[in-house]
């Protein structure tokens, strides 16, 4: 148990999506001028990552990874499908994303009207393919994905709250003309990352 | 005509820059910054990718239903980042090792699926090719300057080469190691967005 917690923890602070490993960097620049957006997105990002990683998990282990096909027969036993990976991670996220936005619609209309707009955005978001290949290259079974993927997710939330929160504030600001819009966002970026650079001292 | 296609590959590296202007493919501009060596091959591949992928789009332009466009644009872009990341591992295996999954996640670049979306679709296979190379060019220029600050303020190299001798090893220079850090990518992009903007004011936002 304990050993999930370390992992839940590693991915939301000390190695943050967003700020560390600069995934999801467009829509986190983009999508984060109001709270209520970056919220919607945030939701969407943890929901999404947290059915892919371990999906992926499955389709590794299952069907790509050396010998991972001798559970259909013997003799497909030899094969090794790895470099077919990106292939088939980024069709298995766009698949779960399509699925989930469906279901979403049929089921929970409400939940559907604040994320709806997102979803499609997260199928090409860098986060969410990015958890799936440092799962891959990391090594972690199916629990320890679940736990990495909706760790990575709401870590990357987190970060896209805070920074749409201090931009909001920004607008009373008065910052020089050539730094308006994008340039302040990286220097916020930047400074949230060092913020975020404190968790690293964590021991776990 | 020959005017029109230099303008649709100089046009990116400045006055419509892919990074610094349209906001796309940052993720892993930043990533891969903290050497300029790794930079370099990144590079290389994005320029490949993107000139691939654009060219071929555009030449399956008019046979590609637009209800799954997205679809058969992803698959071309996979299919060549694949390609990419097999030769990196082939014949670079150090660097496709410390570049890792950025790679892979060139498939995510915005860059590319924007241009295959935005460009390829519209127009014909030879401005399409120059395109996806000018926008390539112009990704490469911002990711070679962060490169080239970082490598050299962070750890005084360039290419593995020292370049300013560091005090641990006699020399005189104190390294910076926040460059090294995320946080010096963040804010040399927006040094770099800075001075863009104030060198061309039409950039600027009102926001």
């Amino acid at each position: 148990m304990e050993h999930y917690l370390n992992l839940a923890i590693k991915a939301i602070f000390i190695e943050n999506m967003a700020l560390a490993f600069f995934l999801g960097m467009c829509t986190f620049i983009a999508c984060s001028k109001k709270v209520e957006t970056a919220i919607g997105l945030g939701a969407a990002v943890i929901f999404v990552m947290t059915v892919t990683v371990p999906l992926n998990n499955l389709v590794y282990t299952f069907l790509l990874k050396e010998g991972a096909l001798s559970w259909l027969s013997e003799s497909l036993g030899g094969y090794d499908l790895s470099f077919l990976g990106l292939l088939s991670y980024i069709g298995s996220i766009a698949a779960a994303v399509q699925i989930v936005e469906m279901a979403l619609d049929r089921y929970a209309p409400a939940l559907y009207n604040t994320l709806g707009v997102f979803l499609p955005l997260i199928a090409v978001n860098c986060a969410i393919l990015g958890a799936s290949l440092f799962m891959v290259e990391r090594e972690y079974n199916l629990a320890e994905s679940a736990v990495f993927g909706f760790g990575s997710g709401l870590g990357w939330a987190l970060a896209i709250l805070a920074l749409a929160s201090t931009r909001e504030r920004m607008r009373y600001s008065n910052v020089p003309a050539g730094l308006r819009g994008l340039g302040m966002t990286f220097l916020l970026t930047g400074l949230l990352a060092i913020a975020f650079l404190a968790f690293s001292g964590i021991q776990l | 005509m020959a005017e029109k296609s230099s303008r649709v590959l100089i046009d990116p590296l400045f006055s419509n820059n892919p990074i610094a202007l349209q906001v796309l493919g940052i993720c892993s501009a930043l990533a891969v910054t903290t050497k300029l060596e790794t930079s370099l091959v990144m590079c290389g591949a994005v320029i490949a990718v993107i000139a691939g992928s654009n060219l071929s789009v555009s030449l399956l332009r008019n046979h590609i239903p637009a209800s799954i466009r997205i679809i058969v644009q992803l698959t071309i872009i996979a299919s060549f980042v694949i390609v990419a990341d097999q030769i990196l591992k082939a014949y670079l295996f150090e660097v496709s090792k410390q570049l890792s999954v950025f790679v892979g996640l060139i498939i995510t670049n915005c860059i590319i699926m924007g241009r295959a979306e935005g460009f390829a679709m519209q127009n014909p296979p030879m401005k399409s090719l120059l395109d996806g190379i000018g926008n390539g060019l112009g990704y490469s220029l911002v990711l070679l300057v962060v490169g080239f600050f970082r490598e050299l303020l962070g750890s005084g190299k360039l290419f593995g080469q020292v370049v300013l001798p560091l005090v641990t090893e006699g020399g005189w220079y104190t390294p910076n190691g926040l460059m090294l850090l995320s946080p010096g990518a963040f804010f040399l992009i927006a040094f770099l967005i800075w001075g863009l903007r104030t060198w061309k004011p039409e950039q600027a936002e009102e926001d």
